[in-house]
C-alpha cells in the first residue's frame, strides 16, 4: 500500500509524459499543438527530479543535512550567508540563464523540432543537470572554491592551468558570438539600433541615481529604467519612420562591429556603478519577466508548430549551419542540454550561500531543469512561425540573395514544404517594423519574430507585433551587452592571471598599464573573431557557433571529469557511471565535431577545406564572394586557418584533461582509502 | 520553506519578503538586515557598514576589480 501511495502519483506523471512524447514523436503530416511539447518536457523534468536527482543526492553524494555548509562555517554576512533555498534558486537561475538556451534551439530548429527537443531533454537529465549539481556539491564541500582551484587541488597544477586557459578561450569565443548576434539583429535596423543605443544613457542615469540620489534603492530605479526603456521602444518606431533620424541610426554590420569593439573597451574600464551594474538590474529583471511572459504566452495561445518534426536537413545539407545531426546537433544546442559554463557559476557565489546541504539538489539540479525549460520554449517559438520565414531569416545571403523575390524562390526550392511568396516575406518584415528580415541569422531575430507572434496573439494583436518584436530584440541585446561588458572585465582579470605566470608584474589588477593592456588584448581577441564572423562567406554563425558549442561542451567534459575523479576519490566508484556516461558522450561529440571542423573535405564544414578553396581561387586570380578584393580573399584564408588551429587546441585540451582524469581515477582506485580533499566536516550545533 | 501559518497576512508578508530578497539577490545584493544581525551577534565591538556602504560593497563584489566570476552565463 505504502509503495502505491508513494510512487502512484509519479507513475501517473510518467504515463502522461510518455503519452505526450508519443504524440509529439509520431504525429506526421498535420501540425501539432506546442502544448504537447511543453507537457512532455515538464513530465520528464518532474520524474527526473523526483527519482534521478534523489539517487544522486543520496547515493553518489550522500548529502548530509546535519553537516554545516560554508555559509555557516564561514558566515560573514556578505559572501557567505545562509540563504532561503527559494531565494537562492532565483539567484542561481538568473546567473545561469542567458542568451545560450535561447539561441541554440533556434538554430537547431532547421532539423525540425523533434531532434532538438529529444536532445534537450535527454541532455539535461543525464548530463547538464548532473554536471551543475555535482560541481555545486564539490564546491560546497570545499568552502565554495572556484572550478580552477578545484581542478588544481584534485587533478593537479597542469590540468588547473589548462582549465584556466580553456576557460579564457571559451570567454573569447562566447563574447564574439554574442556580439555577432547583436550585430546581425541591429544591422540596417534603425529602430533596433536606437532602442539598444538608448539603454546606455538610461543605464547611466540609473547608475547616478542609485549611487548618489537614492543609494541602494534598486527597486525604484529599475522601475524608472523600465519605463524609459518602453518609451525608447515606442520612440524607436518614430525614429525608423523619420527621414532625418532614420539614416543616423542605420548602420552596416561592419560599422556596428567597430562600434561594439569600441563600446566593449570603454565600458569595461568605466566604474561598475555607472553603466554595468544598473544595466545588469534591467537585463536581469527583464530576462526573468520575459521568460515568465513567454511561458504564459505559450500556455494561453497554445500555438501550433508549423515546422515539420524532422526535416531533410538532418543529412547535413541545411542552410543555417552545415553538418550532420551527429555530432553537430549536440554541439549546436549546448545551454539548455548541457553547458560547461554553468560549472563556473556552480562554483561561484551559489555554493557560499547554501543554507543546508540538502538544498543543493533543488538549486543545482532543479535550476538546470528550469534553464532547459527555457530552451524548450525557445524551440517552440522558433517552430511556430512559418518554416519559409524561418529559412528566409536564417539562410546566408550567398544562398538566397538579398531581395524578397530571390529569397522566396531559393527557400521554396529547398523543400516544397517551405513554400513562401515574396509578399509573405515583405509583409512579415512590415509587421515587425523592419525593412528586411532576409538573412538575419543568429537566433535573436527569429526568436523575436516567434515571440512577437505568440505574445501579440495574446496581447495587442497585429498592431502590437512590431512593438513585441523590438521588445524581444532589446531584451536579448540588453543582456548580451551586459555579458560583453562583464565578460571583458572578467577576461581581463583572467588574462592578467595567465600572463602573471610569465611576467609577475601583470598580476597587479589595480595598476593602470597592465589593466589597459590586458583589456585591450581581451577586446582585440573577441573583436577579431567578431569581425571575422561579420565578414564570413557563410554568414558567421556557421563558423562561430560550432566553435562556441565545442568549447562549451569541452568545458562541460572537463567539469564532469573533475566530478568523476572526486567520486573515485570518495571511494564511491560503483556510482561513477553517473558522470562517466555524460563525460564520454561529450568527449565523443566534441572530438568528432572538432575533427570534422578541421579536416572535413566539405568547405562548408571544414576550416582547412574552406581555406584551400579560397587559396586555390587566389592562385587562379579569382575573387570569390563575399570577398570583394584579393586582400579580403587572403583574410578569409587566414581566418579559416586560425579557426582550424583553435579547433585543434580545443581537441587537445579535451584529450589532455581526459588523460589526467583517467590517471587520477586509477590512482584513487589503487588507494584503499578516501583521498578527496574536502574541508573538515563540522556538524551543526544541536538545538 | 516557510512554516505553515494560520495567519494569512503574515504569510503574505513572508512571501513578498521572499520575492524581494530573491529579486535583490539576483543582482548580487544580499539582505542588509541579515548582515547587520550577523555583525551584532558575532562582532558586537564593530560597527556594521551603513546601508549605502553595504550596497557599494556588494556591487564591487559582483563586478569589481579582481572578480573573475563576475560574468553571466551564455
Amino acid at each position: 500500500m505504502g509503495a502505491v501511495q508513494k510512487h502512484g502519483p509519479w507513475a501517473l506523471v510518467g504515463a502522461l509524459g510518455a503519452a505526450a512524447l508519443a504524440i509529439v514523436a509520431t504525429q506526421r503530416g498535420e501540425s501539432i499543438n506546442a502544448l504537447w511539447v511543453v507537457v512532455a518536457s515538464v513530465c520528464v523534468y518532474l520524474i527526473a527530479y523526483r527519482y534521478y536527482s534523489l539517487f544522486i543526492a543520496d547515493k553518489v553524494m550522500a548529502l548530509d543535512p546535519k553537516r554545516q555548509t560554508p555559509a555557516h562555517t564561514h558566515n560573514d554576512g556578505l559572501d557567505y550567508v545562509p540563504t532561503n533555498k527559494t531565494v537562492l534558486f532565483g539567484h542561481h537561475f538568473a546567473a545561469i540563464a542567458g542568451a545560450g538556451p535561447l539561441v541554440g534551439p533556434v538554430l537547431a530548429a532547421q532539423m525540425g523540432y523533434l531532434p532538438g527537443m529529444l536532445w534537450i531533454l535527454a541532455g539535461v537529465v543525464l548530463a547538464g543537470a548532473v554536471q551543475d549539481f555535482m560541481i555545486l556539491f564539490v564546491s560546497m564541500r570545499r568552502d565554495g572554491r572556484s572550478l580552477g582551484e578545484l581542478i588544481r587541488a584534485e587533478l593537479g597544477v597542469i590540468p588547473g592551468v589548462i582549465a584556466l586557459f580553456g576557460t579564457f578561450m571559451i570567454m573569447i569565443i562566447l563574447l564574439a558570438v554574442l556580439a555577432l548576434i547583436v550585430v546581425k539583429a541591429l544591422a540596417d535596423s534603425p529602430w533596433g539600433t536606437f532602442t539598444v543605443g538608448a539603454t546606455i544613457p538610461i543605464a547611466m542615469l540609473m547608475g547616478v541615481y542609485a549611487r548618489y540620489i537614492r543609494p541602494g534603492k534598486v527597486g525604484e530605479v529599475s522601475i524608472v529604467g523600465f519605463l524609459l526603456l518602453m518609451a525608447a521602444i515606442v520612440y524607436g518606431g518614430h525614429i525608423a519612420e523619420d527621414p532625418f533620424w532614420r539614416p543616423l541610426f542605420t548602420f552596416t554590420g561592419t560599422q556596428l562591429t567597430w562600434m561594439l569593439i569600441g563600446y566593449g573597451f570603454v565600458a569595461s574600464i568605466l566604474p561598475v556603478w555607472l553603466l554595468l551594474a544598473p544595466r545588469d538590474y534591467l537585463s536581469t529583471f527583464l530576462k526573468i519577466g520575459t521568460i515568465v511572459g513567454l511561458a504564459l504566452g505559450i500556455a494561453v495561445v497554445a500555438p501550433h508548430m508549423q515546422m515539420p518534426a524532422v526535416t531533410k536537413f538532418v543529412d547535413g545539407t541545411g542552410p543555417v549551419w552545415a553538418g550532420t545531426l551527429f555530432p553537430f546537433l549536440f554541439i549546436t544546442i549546448a545551454c539548455g542540454a548541457v553547458s560547461g559554463f554553468h560549472a563556473l557559476i556552480s562554483s561561484g557565489t551559489t555554493p557560499k550561500l547554501i543554507d543546508n546541504e540538502k538544498d543543493a539538489r533543488f538549486i543545482g539540479y532543479g535550476g538546470m531543469l528550469m534553464e532547459s525549460f527555457v530552451a524548450i520554449m525557445a524551440l517552440v517559438a522558433a517552430t511556430v512561425i512559418e518554416p519559409g520565414i524561418y529559412f528566409t531569416m536564417n539562410s546566408p545571403g550567398a544562398l538566397i540573395g538579398t531581395t524578397a523575390e530571390s529569397a522566396a524562390a531559393a527557400v521554396t526550392k529547398l523543400d516544397p514544404a517551405f513554400t513562401i511568396t515574396p509578399e509573405q516575406i515583405t509583409q512579415t518584415a512590415k509587421d515587425v517594423g523592419e525593412t528586411t528580415i532576409i538573412s538575419r541569422a543568429g537566433g535573436a531575430p527569429t526568436l523575436a519574430v516567434g515571440m512577437a507572434h505568440i505574445i501579440s496573439s495574446a496581447i495587442g494583436g497585429k498592431a502590437m507585433m512590431a512593438f513585441w518584436y523590438h521588445f524581444a530584440i532589446l531584451f536579448e541585446a540588453l543582456f548580451i551587452l551586459t555579458a560583453v561588458d562583464a565578460g571583458t572585465r572578467a577576461g581581463r582579470f583572467m588574462l592578467q592571471d595567465l600572463l602573471g605566470l610569465i611576467a609577475p608584474g601583470f598580476k597587479d589588477t589595480s595598476a593602470w598599464a597592465p589593466s589597459i593592456l590586458a583589456t585591450g588584448l581581451c577586446v582585440a581577441a573577441w573583436g577579431y573573431f567578431l569581425y571575422q564572423g561579420v565578414t564570413d562567406p557563410l554568414g558567421g554563425i556557421n563558423t562561430l557557433w560550432p566553435l562556441f558549442g565545442i568549447s562549451n561542451q569541452m568545458l562541460a567534459a572537463v567539469a564532469l571529469t573533475l566530478a568523476t575523479v572526486v567520486i573515485f576519490k570518495m571511494k564511491r566508484q560503483r556510482y561513477a557511471l553517473v558522470t562517466i556516461i555524460p563525460t564520454v558522450w561529450l568527449c565523443i561529440c566534441t572530438l568528432t565535431a572538432g575533427w570534422q571542423k578541421i579536416f572535413s573535405p566539405d568547405p562548408k564544414i571544414g576550416f582547412l577545406a574552406q581555406a584551400e578553396r579560397f587559396s586555390n581561387a587566389i592562385a587562379e586570380g579569382k575573387v570569390l564572394g563575399p570577398a570583394k578584393n584579393m586582400d579580403q580573399m587572403h583574410q578569409i584564408v587566414l581566418n579559416n586557418r586560425i579557426d582550424a588551429a583553435l579547433a585543434v587546441l580545443f581537441v587537445g585540451l579535451v584529450v589532455a584533461i581526459a588523460a589526467f582524469g583517467i590517471m587520477a581515477c586509477v590512482k584513487a582506485m589503487r588507494t584503499d582509502r578516501w583521498t578527496a580533499l574536502e574541508a573538515d566536516p563540522k556538524l551543526a550545533p544541536a538545538e | 520553506m516557510m512554516a505553515p501559518s494560520t495567519d494569512y497576512r503574515a504569510r503574505l508578508k513572508a512571501l513578498s519578503q521572499c520575492v524581494c530578497d530573491g529579486a535583490r539577490l539576483m543582482i548580487g545584493q544580499g539582505n542588509y538586515g541579515a548582515y547587520v544581525a550577523h555583525v551584532e551577534k558575532t562582532h558586537p565591538d564593530l560597527a556594521p557598514m551603513t546601508e549605502r556602504e553595504f550596497f557599494r560593497n556588494r556591487e564591487n563584489a559582483r563586478f569589481g576589480v579582481g572578480n573573475k566570476s563576475g560574468f553571466r552565463c551564455c
